[in-house]
């Protein structure tokens, strides 16, 4: 077991408990993880790594309630940063592809990158693209900072029906995501 | 937006998680599912009329519960594929076993018989009935599941989706048995294994469209 999976592990059970220092702890570590993962297995697409490292963050934001504490952390962020990346490169080649036999599942929180490039794709440009009820509670809560009662009385939409933009906005974004891949 | 400026997105006011989300999901997703295969079962088809006799009958237990123990394992198997990098356990094993026992209860029966009885204990009366009934029971369930998995995060789709129909189709077995009027081993280990292997395929065919995220 590395020293990555007790320390990010702590964490991230701490941010699914409430704890949102924790958790941005827990996802700026995983970020550097990540782009180590990726940049070691896309040699010839460099440019594709730091988009992936974004797609992968907001992926594991919005599943994180899939993560049982009894599991260890290395292999549900495995699971995910690999699916991400296989799912990316059927859709750059359009064929089922990462055929990697030495992929190890143990090695994804053991290196990290923290010198982040330039990502491809703008995420702020994606969030543009949502509608109102999606874009106007993650711009107020998400960007601003605002409570989730300030950003329902600037609006005029329901306390709930800021949570539920926020929420369906996130889904919504990472589905523009991955359509975005496709060139 | 740069990756750091995401990850402070992303953290800003995240909150707690809903603890157990895979298993509530997942028991709202059966019981709306078996609901609405249940009614189906029960309009289209009804209940056999000599249920309570025949409840005195080992066979017609053992044709309940092949399928309710086979749904039991595959509710595990479903709920760990939900789930990124989740093992699968015992699950296989377990699937592999509960085959193994009603087709030896069949090859028993099958070796008792006299070879002109072999062919109706093997076809019975309703083995097309059979065929078709069971996969087109199994739909609701399956539609459940399928949006219960929707919501987590399968990360190997065509297994997901087999585990997701067969599941559905093992569910639908047990509520069609409560109709079924065969009570004979040969018939249960064969249709019947035939019968939720029809979903089975069919969600690891359509598993990798329906369940991308």
């Amino acid at each position: 077991m590395s020293a990555g999976e007790d320390k990010l592990k702590n964490l991230m059970v701490l941010g699914n408990a409430g704890d949102t220092a924790a958790y941005h702890a827990f996802l700026k570590a995983l970020s550097a993880h990540l782009r180590a993962f990726f940049r070691r297995r896309l040699v010839q697409l460099p440019d594709e790594a730091e988009d992936l490292v974004q797609e992968t963050l907001l992926a594991v934001h919005n599943y994180r309630h899939t993560y049982d504490a009894s599991q260890p952390l290395t292999a549900w962020v495995h699971a995910i940063a690999r699916y991400k990346l296989a799912d990316m490169l059927r859709r750059r080649t359009g064929r089922e592809a990462l055929n990697d036999p030495l992929d190890d599942e143990a090695d994804v929180l053991v290196s990290s990158d923290e010198q982040a490039m330039d990502a491809k794709r703008d995420v702020a440009t994606l969030l543009a693209q949502l509608p109102d009820r999606q874009r106007l509670p993650i711009q107020y809560v998400k960007l601003d900072g605002l409570s989730v009662v300030e950003a329902a009385r600037l609006t005029g939409m329901s306390e709930s029906a800021i949570k539920v933009g926020v929420h369906r906005g996130l889904k919504a974004l990472a589905e523009k995501m991955r359509v975005s891949n496709e060139h | 937006m740069n990756t750091d400026e995401l990850v402070t997105l992303l953290a800003k006011g995240a909150g707690p998680v809903e603890p157990d989300a895979a298993r509530r999901r997942f028991a709202m997703a059966l019981g709306w599912g078996m609901a609405g295969t249940t009614l189906a079962m029960a309009m289209a088809l009804g209940v056999r009329p000599d249920i309570v006799a025949v409840l005195s009958v080992p066979m017609f237990w053992v044709k309940l519960m092949f399928p309710a123990l086979v749904a039991v394992t595959m509710l595990y198997a479903a709920t760990r594929l939900a789930r990124p990098g989740a093992r699968l356990g015992r699950a296989p094993a377990m699937l592999g076993v509960l085959v193994a026992v009603v087709w030896v209860l069949g090859i028993f029966a099958l070796l008792g018989a006299a070879p002109e009885e072999r062919k109706y204990l093997v076809f019975g009366d309703t083995w097309i009935f059979c065929l078709i009934s069971i996969p087109l029971l199994s739909i609701p369930v399956f539609i459940a599941v399928i949006w219960a998995m929707k919501g987590l995060a399968p990360t190997r789709l065509s297994l997901a989706g087999g585990a997701a129909g067969l599941l559905a189709g093992a569910v639908s077995a047990a509520v069609y048995a409560l109709h079924c009027p065969e009570l004979e081993a040969p018939f249960i280990a064969i249709w019947y294994v035939v019968g939720m292997s029809i979903p089975a395929f069919a969600g690891a065919m359509i598993g990798p469209r329906l369940l991308r995220w």
